[in-house]
């Protein structure tokens, strides 16, 4: 089972075609259900810690926003962690909470950066886009080694 | 839900099924064995409980309809304040829009797994090359 990043991070289709395929998908919504159990993060705007933008630094310079710092601090440990990548291009709606431009660029270049197996998809709009869409995940992740097996 | 140090979890289970509507699932839910918390919306249902129930529950209901049954993790569980509409005013919540969008293409992804086994890209009709200035003159220029 290897950890696999996705991009866009919150995304409901990414995350259960990784879980389906047998690995395990590194999403932005485990990481804030572990952030809003942790005593000290009341509710919006205060919704992080005076340490995540510290912890940002490492991936975005002191001079950049501190919301891409904040955001960073969740999604860059993530990359770090990741065996694997599956970037989902042309996403119609990054909003929300993935609505920073700048924090999707870093996220995707360092996740381009890393030197690790990487799918990069475009959103499917058609029937005969989706079953390639599916195609090329499901072989993506068929092909990752499944170390389940070791242990 | 006994001691604090329990892991509780939060799945949004998004149903896009003919056969099983999202009151089918919530009924599977309501019918297993286990401490677990649901929550019906328009989309499907969320299920929060420890993770093991959590993940026994969603298993069950994936079963129901493997293809057009869709899991997702949610950070915050149903009703916390800081993202229940009640408390916030009203309004989308945030995320919503994106699941949202994602649910609209959902039908394409529940087709393309049923078709996974078979498909082929391999066997997927070429389009024809172009045509050549000259050879597209030789035509127009040819008897009929």
């Amino acid at each position: 089972m290897a950890k696999i990043f996705i991009y866009p991070t919150n995304s409901l289709i990414l995350s259960d075609l990784v879980e389906r395929f047998g690995h395990k998908p590194l999403a932005m919504m485990e990481k804030i259900r572990e952030k809003i159990t942790t005593v000290g993060v009341d509710s919006p705007p205060i919704n992080i810690t005076p340490e995540d933008p510290k912890l940002g630094l490492k991936y975005a310079a002191v001079e950049v926003p501190a919301g891409v710092r904040g955001r960073m601090s969740i999604v860059g440990p993530q990359i770090d962690e990741a065996e694997a990548a599956i970037i989902v291009l042309d996403s119609a709606s990054a909003f929300g909470c993935m609505g920073c431009a700048r924090t999707n660029e870093l996220t995707k270049f360092l996740a381009r950066q890393k030197d690790i197996p990487r799918l990069e998809v475009k959103y499917p709009r058609t029937e005969e886009e989706g079953k390639d869409f599916v195609y090329q995940i499901a072989e993506f992740l068929k092909s990752l080694p499944n170390e389940e097996d070791e242990e | 839900m006994s001691g604090e140090d329990v892991d509780e979890i939060t799945k949004i289970v998004v149903i896009d099924s003919d056969s099983v509507l999202p009151s089918d699932a919530a009924m599977k839910i309501y019918e297993s064995d286990v401490d677990i918390t649901i929550k019906e919306t328009c989309f499907g249902t969320m299920v929060t409980g420890p993770r093991d129930s959590v993940e026994k529950v969603v298993a069950e209901v994936r079963a129901l309809d493997p293809n057009h049954v869709f899991v997702k993790q949610r950070g915050f569980p149903p009703g916390d304040e800081r993202r229940c509409r009640a408390s916030r005013g009203g309004g989308p919540r945030p995320g919503f829009h994106y699941l949202r969008t994602e649910v609209a293409s959902l039908p394409i992804i529940s087709r393309a797994l049923d078709e996974y086994e078979t498909y082929n890209p391999s066997e997927k009709e070429e389009s024809p090359d172009k045509i050549s200035p000259s050879k597209l003159k030789d035509i127009i220029e040819s008897e009929l």
